[in-house]
């Protein structure tokens, strides 16, 4: 019974990983760019996983909990920042919040 | 058996580009948690069935609820009850819905075929993973509860009302009468 090969793996990996990308530079609501990075994250821990399914090791697992716990991290902070744009400015256009207040 | 990881990587790539070219929020979630579901079938072929759950617990559990959250956050007014009758319409669901019908086949596949449920060569145990958390990663785990407590912290500082007290509590009133008018 063959198992998956790596290559595959890490090349799908790679296309969700630029997919995400676009998704990112594409979209202008603020939203869609956190789920975008949400799913770039994703990938990178695919990769992770694929890797250490390649050498039967558990540090790829062991890495992608890492990569998990600071997507969770990220993303509470990232919806509370997106929570208060909208409060200050009324819309999610992230280009909205292009200038700072020095 | 090869064949599994194929059609899930089919799902997760397909459901991938609906979500960053849908226009609704609330449908472009629904693709990515039937992405994340893929990608946690994925995990299980490649023989990391520790790391398949906590992509569904954690991702499509605790992560896209918070994003739903926060979505229904900003729909706040009238407006949203046209928007909700909207996304109970079949256009909104059968996409996602039939994506994760191939998932349920692939899932009754594997679970019919019996006895060898995964289909790696060899298969990364939890228990391997635990082992290699908390001894040679041990550091890394602390690491990773710093960066959550910090995260909590500043979720909280940030969402917390800002402004003098009067502006609050007229804040609150505002609601208070926009909740008796409906």
């Amino acid at each position: 019974m063959a198992s998956v090969p790596t290559e595959y793996g890490l090349l799908l990996a790679g296309a969700l990983f630029v997919l995400g990308l676009i998704g990112v530079l594409v979209r202008r609501n603020i939203v869609f760019i956190l789920m975008s990075l949400e799913i770039m994250l994703n990938a990178a821990g695919l990769a992770f996983v694929t890797a250490g399914a390649r050498w039967a090791q558990a540090d790829g697992q062991v890495m992608y909990l890492f990569i998990l716990s600071m997507a969770a991290a990220e993303v509470a902070v990232g919806l509370a920042l997106v929570l208060k744009l909208y409060h200050q400015f009324k819309t999610l256009d992230a280009d909205a919040a292009s200038r700072m207040h020095g | 058996m090869n064949a599994v990881f194929y059609i899930a990587a089919a799902v997760a790539v397909i459901s991938t580009v609906m979500v960053i070219t849908r226009l609704n929020a609330i449908h472009a979630l629904l693709y990515l948690i039937v992405s994340l579901l893929a990608v946690a079938v994925i995990f299980f072929t490649l023989g990391a069935p520790f790391a398949a759950a906590l992509e569904v617990i954690t991702y499509a559990g605790a992560i896209m609820v918070l994003f739903v959250f926060a979505i229904m956050l900003l729909n706040l007014g009238p407006r949203s009850v046209a928007q909700e009758s909207q996304w109970l319409s079949r256009k909104t669901w059968i996409g996602p819905a039939l994506l994760a019908l191939v998932l349920i086949g692939e899932l009754a596949f594997m679970i019919a075929r019996g006895s060898n449920l995964s289909p790696a060569a060899d298969v990364v145990e939890p228990k391997q993973v635990g082992v290699a958390l908390f001894g040679r990663y041990l550091l890394g785990v602390e690491l990773a509860s710093l960066l959550l407590l910090a995260g909590m912290v500043g979720a909280y500082h940030l969402g917390r009302e800002w402004g003098v007290r009067e502006r609050v509590s007229a804040r609150t009133q505002e609601r208070k009468s926009a909740r008796s008018g409906e």
